[in-house]
């Protein structure tokens, strides 16, 4: 009986610790989604799928999972192509939104973990997004 | 057997019906067989050139979105120095650019971009006036400032257009606050703007005498976001173009007053695909001279008004963002009867003009400016 209940405080506490360090996650993913509909939507589409040799795709996106530094790059400078996503030749300009840090490492998050995207509960924080420069 | 036929064909006819709603406007835009035009680049280096004008035919004024201005002269570009702080953001920068009609004598330029000289958080839409001295803008003067500053990254408009008697045009988008601004007169954006030509407001504006608070400098509302605006060569009314929600972008002649109804009526849907009214006109609103479905995302707008290409006199040319084409729309006693690519896959047309040698030209993100010549 005793085993029982400590084994199930340490579940409650793990669970609690889990909930609470995916907080700042969720928080971020919620203000990364408004972000999106505000700057993304138009170019990439309600569920990242982009345009076919346009505007590349941002769900399941290989070039996005391999390149997450250099898209972090994108959304703070702008880039330019070319480049491959999933086999596919685009090559065109993405230029900067003015987006904050803060903004941009929601946005990212919000990215990373929709459409079937997912990066491991790893949060994308505004000091990473502090860190790459130009 | 004959009714079996007969149902099979009812089935058929009845499911055509329905899904013809969501297809394209007509005239349906057509792909010539033989492409006769090409282009020459006339200026290059610049990302997103926003808008242009022409000085002369060798000097054009261009704006790069993130907020410089050039001076161009047979082609060879200088950055134009003493430009107010631009805030970059979204689709907000360095917008629209104009010469005073008097140019020759004065050296006044107007411009439009967004900007926050309040110190808050956010920007909004100026208009701006200037002199243009040796490359340097002198006595800059602020002729208009949409209040409030808002992060919101749409909708900023803009483009500005002269009259003949006196006035200056200009646009600005509802700011991506549809519920708040286009139909309240005493809210900047989702608007048409006149002022005098110093930037006072003309005494006899449309809702001048209305009660305090209300925008006096306001000429007609309920737009969304007008990237295109003309005189027309002919009749010297203002058409205007601005960008629906997914679908339902719309050509508009702007009248003293009037109500263009967004977003009461719109013959689009939300980008998610839901509807934001089952309404595609009411009573004292204005309906659109043409509406796209889907939406091409027009920018820039001219008329040919000369014999430089064949058979293009007094059509319309509209940019599309979206598809990467000029348009060319044939109209008729103010009816599109006809919609056609030009250049297709150019690029995102961002501005057309036609310049003083008859030629058009466009401004394309990624590749400069444009002359549209005939193939040799």
């Amino acid at each position: 009986m005793r085993l029982f209940f400590s084994l199930l405080s340490i579940v409650t506490l793990t669970q609690f610790l889990w909930l609470q360090q995916n907080k700042p996650l969720k928080e971020s993913i919620a203000r990364g989604n408004e972000i999106y509909n505000d700057f993304c939507v138009q170019c990439h589409l309600e569920n990242g799928e982009g345009v076919a040799g346009i505007f590349p795709p941002l769900s399941n996106s290989d070039y996005l999972m391999n390149n997450i530094r250099e898209s972090i790059y994108g959304l703070k400078y702008g880039m330019e192509g070319p480049i491959k996503v999933n086999g596919e030749l685009y090559d065109g300009i993405m230029v900067s939104q003015g987006l904050d840090n803060d903004e941009i490492a929601d946005v990212m998050n919000y990215i990373l973990n929709s459409w079937g995207n997912s990066y491991n509960d790893q949060l994308i924080t505004s000091s990473l997004v502090n860190e790459i420069e130009k | 057997m004959l009714k079996n036929n007969l149902i099979l064909f009812l089935i058929l006819i009845l499911t055509y019906i329905p899904s013809c709603s969501s297809q394209e406007n007509p005239p349906l835009v057509k792909t010539p067989e033989k492409k006769e035009y090409t282009y020459e680049v006339i200026i290059d280096g610049i990302n997103i050139p926003w808008g242009f004008c022409f000085i002369s035919n060798n000097k054009i004024l261009v704006t790069e979105k993130s907020g410089k201005l050039f001076f161009v002269e047979d082609s060879i570009k200088e950055e134009i120095l003493g430009l107010p702080e631009v805030y970059v953001r979204g689709q907000g920068g360095l917008l629209d650019v104009a010469i005073h009609p008097d140019f020759k004598i004065n050296n006044l330029i107007y411009f439009t971009l967004s900007t926050n000289i309040e110190d808050d958080i956010g920007g909004n839409t100026a208009l701006y006036q200037a002199k243009l001295i040796d490359k340097r803008l002198e006595d800059l003067k602020l002729l208009y400032k949409a209040v409030p500053n808002t992060k919101k990254a749409q909708h900023f408009g803009s483009r500005i257009v002269f009259d003949k008697k006196g006035h200056v045009f200009f646009t600005i988008g509802d700011r991506g606050n549809r519920d708040l601004n286009p139909q309240d007169l005493t809210k900047d954006g989702g608007k048409v703007y006149r002022l005098n030509l110093d930037g006072s407001i003309p005494t006899d504006n449309p809702f001048f005498s209305e009660k305090s608070g209300t925008k006096k400098a306001i000429f007609s509302y309920g737009h969304r976001n007008p990237q295109g605006m003309i005189i027309h060569p002919e009749s010297d009314r203002i058409w205007l173009h601005e960008h629906g929600p997914r679908g339902g972008d719309e050509i508009n002649i702007v009248e003293y007053g009037k109500n263009y109804g967004w977003p009461k009526i719109t013959y689009g849907v939300n980008y998610s695909g839901t509807t934001i009214t089952k309404n595609t006109s009411l009573p004292g609103l204005e309906q659109p001279l043409y509406y796209w479905v889907p939406s091409i995302a027009p920018s820039g707008m001219a008329f040919s008004t000369s014999d430089v290409y064949k058979n293009w006199k007094g059509n319309l040319f509209i940019g599309s963002l979206k598809y990467r084409y000029l348009e060319r729309l044939v109209i008729k006693n103010k009816k599109v009867i006809e919609r056609e690519k030009i250049l297709e896959n150019v690029g995102r047309v961002r501005d057309v003009r036609e310049g003083p040698d008859g030629y058009l030209y466009i401004a394309v993100e990624g590749k400069g400016i444009l002359k549209i010549v005939q193939k040799k």
